[in-house]
């Protein structure tokens, strides 16, 4: 047990002692916990470790098999930048719920039976909410409390659906679910909820771009990978997550392009990334799911980068209205540099992070014969391109000059884009070293003729379209506004509904009741003609009609077997 | 076989000592009740009767508690009387089923008996009173022998004494409608004794036997047999109209209204359960399960017939004018849970029926026990005149109170118990909608409750209304009973112990 230590513990442990530091030590301190958890996730053999028994079963608290090892890296990875961005924060709630969120997430990670992964998964929920509430504004705090109520409520409907799995099975293992129960439909609710699928999907928008400059790095990390991650292992292959997830591909591009706030713009690009990770896990061959794996590694870095980058600017400038930015390059030139490295990866330019991944599950999607699936993607693709891509950096950093001078980026914040975006580039050149790292072995060859030229085509035209709109003036315009989504269905349309629904129940149940007021009534008064002293029930009967009535009866009884036989 | 049976001691004579001392004390009662010529020997000579009369009940009682100690461990007495073997002779059979039915016979009797000592003063004419002793002895001796012999012929015997006799009973007090409710007891009655005696008859043609267990073992070669069916047929109804089974209750309400109070209270207590009693063991020892209940329909006829008893006994108490009619119509529908629960034809049913038996005996008997305290002050049991009462007689109230609330079934009390047992025997068959109509009409039982509640509690007594409480003599006996009610509300184990073993038993046996 010495030798090896459970390295969501090494965070939490780090978590619990950092508030007792001083301001200086903590930086260093908290540096060091990922690397160790690192290090400790490296070092120990691919099994189950950490088993216990309680409530009857038998808890696997630490598996560690390559689908689960190769997010927790990247998790690590993905942790000791955020931290590295946040160094210059000096706020001991952000610090420590990063390190507990962080931790929860490897936890949830590592996790072998669903009982750990429900604790795991609710701790996430906890400790995250406490980026978005560090904001310490109104909003903040109102969104905070809308992201709360929804993550704790797939903690929830996770509970019922391990619950009902678990009165079904007998079997707390977390393995292949699949969509044979009714269990399984509540636990895939439960991750649906967390991987933001379509309709399920606007706390993500809502939450992530309400964070602080820092918090929303950490958030875009962990949550939404964790879910893919689950679904990867407890619904490889079900068929309608390609659907859902060709979905969820397609539809925020639209959202994207008239969205204003920039971070929010990069919310929904995270949930169109989230979608090919989905249509990989629903596909479910090696490829697909190497696919997703890949996928979820270089999205976490990438996606970290441009919302650092995005956070630098906010930092900096104060506002992240694409109406309000303009020209930055001259004040941030390094940001602008990172950024457009981050852009770059997001729209999968060869050399760059996300070609050697996101065509992975293309071709997975394509080899197992999902073309319009693959044409989907492919135009989801190109809507990346013109929103991530192009857009982000272009407005920010270019268009036209707002005039705003700034300083350039800490220089803690610079570090640590340098280091996501050398990822992006190292893994972009050299595929090797992460394919080496994925679930099952890879035979995949990226940087192939055909592929190339497919993507550049792709890339291309996608700009052409951009500068050609842009030229004529036909690009929608950056005008400060809030788009609505699906979340006005339940924040906006859902209470005006139920305020017209409970009066017309209240109307409703009136008459209802008067109904059954009168039938009662009725009742009673016909209860009474029956029942008065001189009613045909209760006055002195006739000695005749009780003789009358035992003849009956035998007549009943003699006619009822002549009948039945 | 006479001498051996000579050298055996007094105690395996007890199952024909427990019909035959009350039989042959009746006679004498109505020769120390007829002693007396003049206006203070009248009165002397009826109280020696009144003391006999006791004596016998006390014995009596001991031996049906000496006969309920012996069989409850699953052993049946068979007594072959005149040491005639059984298919020939009569035999005098007990077992747990018949030593409960003995117990609460005895029991009720002789706590109405003592009961009876100072009612009977204001109820019933002095120059009556030794026959009003010897019809009570002979009454309680017809309905002991129902529950102790197991000769079916005997049985409507016994039947015919215990009516004839408690047609005196109902027609001894000063109400001169006791009469003629009597007179129509005495024309259901004898109908229904008929069709027993019918049904007696035809089962005799078909087995050439009179013996219970003796039919018992020959009836399932009969099955599908017409004969049969028609036997089965005016055996039922007759038990039926002993029983004052919805539609075949009529006499009862009359009859219990009009009597004197300790024969209400004696009646209510025992009649009805002895006809239950007999419903159970024709049907489900003689007849057998599978005879009564699958061939004869026997669950669909009693089950419906007793929610239909249930509801129109519950809702014509509602509206009587009469305190002791309202508790007689609750009788009725009281008859009804246990017609559900014996219709049941499951052990849990069973056991319910056997309780409501038990427990109904003791709630009935204390609630006309108490309306007796307030008509030995008031002289009426019209609501009207028991406007404000309550507080001018609140021992007599509060044991009303307390009887009325073992009635309704709350718990705590023994009306709690058995009508949760049927509830569970229902829900076992997943009829929740006859534990819905169950638990409807305990509501509707409240309702007549808090009438009277409402009508001696709340309202301003009359200005001439009498004051004072009842006499001891007559609230010790009744706050007996209402205490007993809580006391097996509260230590259930025994009476559903008891009843769980003889419903056992009666499923097992067929």
């Amino acid at each position: 047990m010495i030798e090896i230590f459970h390295p969501a513990l090494i965070l939490l442990l780090g978590a619990a002692v950092v508030p007792f530091l001083p301001q200086k030590v903590r930086g260093p301190v908290m540096l060091l916990l990922p690397v160790i958890g690192l290090s400790q996730l490296w070092a120990v053999e691919i099994g189950n470790h950490g088993l216990f028994t309680a409530f009857g079963h038998e808890l696997v608290t630490f598996r560690v098999d390559r689908l689960a090892r190769v997010f927790g890296i990247v998790f690590h990875i993905a942790a000791f930048i955020g931290i590295l961005y946040a160094l210059h924060v000096r706020d001991t709630i952000q610090q420590v719920s990063a390190l507990v969120y962080a931790g929860a997430a490897v936890g949830a990670l590592l996790a072998g039976d669903l009982i750990t992964l429900f604790i795991w998964w609710e701790l996430t929920a906890i400790a995250s909410v406490f980026l978005i509430l560090a904001r310490r504004t109104e909003y903040a705090r109102k969104v905070a409390i809308r992201y709360l109520i929804i993550q704790v409520g797939s903690g929830v409907i996770l509970l019922a659906g391990i619950a009902v799995r678990v009165a079904e099975t007998g079997s707390i293992a977390f393995n292949h679910i699949g969509l044979d129960s009714p269990g399984g439909l509540l636990i895939l609710i439960a991750f649906g909820i967390k991987c933001a699928f379509p309709m399920l999907h606007s706390w993500l928008q809502d939450a992530y771009p309400a964070a602080t400059v820092t918090g929303t790095v950490i958030l875009s990390a962990f949550t939404t990978k964790l879910a893919v991650y689950t679904l990867a292992r407890g619904f490889a292959g079900t068929e309608i997550l390609i659907y859902i997830g060709a979905v969820m591909t397609a539809f925020p591009i639209f959202f994207a392009v008239i969205e204003n706030d920039l971070r929010k713009v990069l919310a929904y690009s995270l949930n169109n990334q989230l979608g090919f990770m989905v249509v990989g896990v629903g596909v479910g061959t090696e490829l697909a799911l190497n696919g997703t794996a890949a996928h979820a590694f270089v999205h976490i870095i990438y996606k970290a980068l441009l919302f650092m980058s995005m956070g630098a600017v906010l930092h900096r400038v104060g506002t992240i209205k694409a109406s309000e930015l303009g020209g930055l390059y001259k004040s941030m030139p390094a940001t602008a540099i990172f950024c457009i490295i981050g852009s770059m990866s997001i729209s999968a330019f060869p050399l760059f992070s996300g070609f050697v991944a996101k065509s992975m599950i293309m071709s997975g999607a394509a080899e197992a014969g999902y073309w319009g699936v693959s044409l989907i993607l492919l135009f989801a693709s190109a809507g990346v391109l013109d929103h991530s891509g192009i857009k982000v950096p272009y407005f920010s950093f270019f268009a036209h000059d707002s005039g705003i001078r700034c300083k350039e980026a800490p220089w803690n914040m610079l570090v640590a884009m340098f280091i996501a975006a050398f990822l992006c580039i190292f893994i972009g050149v050299f595929p090797g070293t992460l394919y080496s790292l994925l679930p099952y072995t890879v035979d995949y060859h990226p940087y192939t003729g055909a592929h190339i030229i497919t993507q550049l085509q792709l890339l291309l035209f996608s700009m052409l379209a951009f500068v050609f709109l842009v030229r004529i003036g036909r690009y929608p315009p950056e005008i400060p506004s809030l788009n609505l989504d699906s979340d006005w269905l339940y924040r906006r349309l859902g209470p005006a509904l139920v305020t017209r629904f409970s009066k017309a129940i209240d109307d409703g149940w009136g008459l209802l009741m008067g109904a059954c007021g009168g039938i009662v009534s009725g009742a009673i008064a016909r209860g009474y003609r029956l029942g008065q002293s001189t009613g045909p029930v209760s006055r002195t009967w006739r000695s005749a009609s009780s003789i009358t009535a035992i003849l009956l009866l035998l007549a009943l009884i003699g006619f009822s077997h002549y009948v039945s036989r | 076989m006479s001498a051996a049976a000579n050298t055996v001691s007094l105690a395996s004579h007890l199952p024909v000592l427990q019909v035959a001392v009350p039989l042959i004390a009746a006679p004498i009662a109505f020769i120390l009740g007829s002693l007396g010529a003049g206006e203070s020997a009248r009165r002397t000579s009826a109280e020696v009767c009144w003391w006999f009369t006791f004596a016998v009940s006390v014995a009596i009682l001991a031996i049906s508690g000496n006969l309920a100690a012996t069989v409850m461990d699953g052993t049946v007495l068979s007594y072959e009387l005149g040491g005639w073997a059984a298919p020939w002779g009569i035999e005098y059979r007990i077992d747990s089923v018949a030593a409960v039915a003995l117990l609460i016979v005895s029991g009720i009797n002789l706590i109405t008996l003592l009961y009876a000592k100072h009612a009977v003063v204001r109820e019933v004419p002095e120059r009556i009173r030794g026959l009003f002793y010897t019809a009570w002895l002979l009454c309680v001796t017809g309905m002991l022998g129902i529950c102790a012999t197991g000769d079916i012929f005997n049985v409507f015997v016994f039947l015919e004494i215990s009516s004839l006799s408690s047609y005196i009973l109902i027609s001894s007090g000063r109400d001169r409608l006791g009469l003629l409710a009597a007179y129509r007891y005495l024309i259901l009655g004898t109908i229904g004794a008929t069709f027993f005696l019918i049904g007696v008859g035809l089962l005799y043609g078909l087995t050439g036997t009179l013996n219970m267990a003796d039919i018992a073992t020959r009836l399932p070669a009969l099955a599908g047999n017409q004969t049969l069916i028609v036997a089965f047929g005016f055996l039922a109804i007759g038990i039926a109209v002993k029983m004052a089974l919805f539609p075949l209750h009529a006499w009862m309400p009359e009859a219990y209204t009009h009597a004197p109070s300790p024969v209400s209270a004696l009646l209510a207590g025992t009649a009805t359960k002895v006809a239950v009693y007999l419903m159970i063991r024709t049907m489900y020892t003689v007849f057998g399960v599978e005879l009564a209940f699958d061939a004869m329909m026997l669950g669909v006829i009693l089950i419906t017939l007793s929610t239909v008893a249930v509801f129109f006994g519950s809702l014509a108490a509602i509206f009587q004018h009469n305190a002791k009619k309202i508790m007689a119509w609750s009788s009725v529908a009281q008859i009804g849970y246990m017609g559900i629960g014996a219709g049941l034809a499951t052990v849990t049913g069973l056991t319910a029926a056997m309780l409501h038996m038990y427990n109904h005996a003791l709630m009935k008997a204390a609630l006309f026990m108490a309306l007796g305290c307030l008509f030995w002050r008031i002289g009426s049991m019209q609501i009207d005149k028991l406007a404000g009462m309550g507080k001018r007689m609140p021992w007599t109230f509060s044991a009303f109170v307390l009887g009325g609330l073992s009635l309704i079934g709350v718990p705590l009390t023994a009306g709690f118990v058995s009508k949760w047992y049927l509830i569970l025997g229902v829900l076992e068959q997943g009829w929740w909608w006859l534990a819905v109509l169950i638990v409807i009409s305990s509501l509707m039982a409240v309702i007549y409750i808090a009438k009277l509640v409402e009508t001696m509690w709340f309202r301003e007594p009359a200005v001439d209304a009498p004051t004072g409480e009842a006499p001891l003599w007559l609230l010790l006996p009744t706050w007996a009973l209402v205490i007993l009610n809580f006391v097996f509300g509260i230590y259930t184990a025994l009476p559903v112990g008891v009843a769980r073993s003889a419903a056992t038993a009666l499923m097992g046996g067929n």
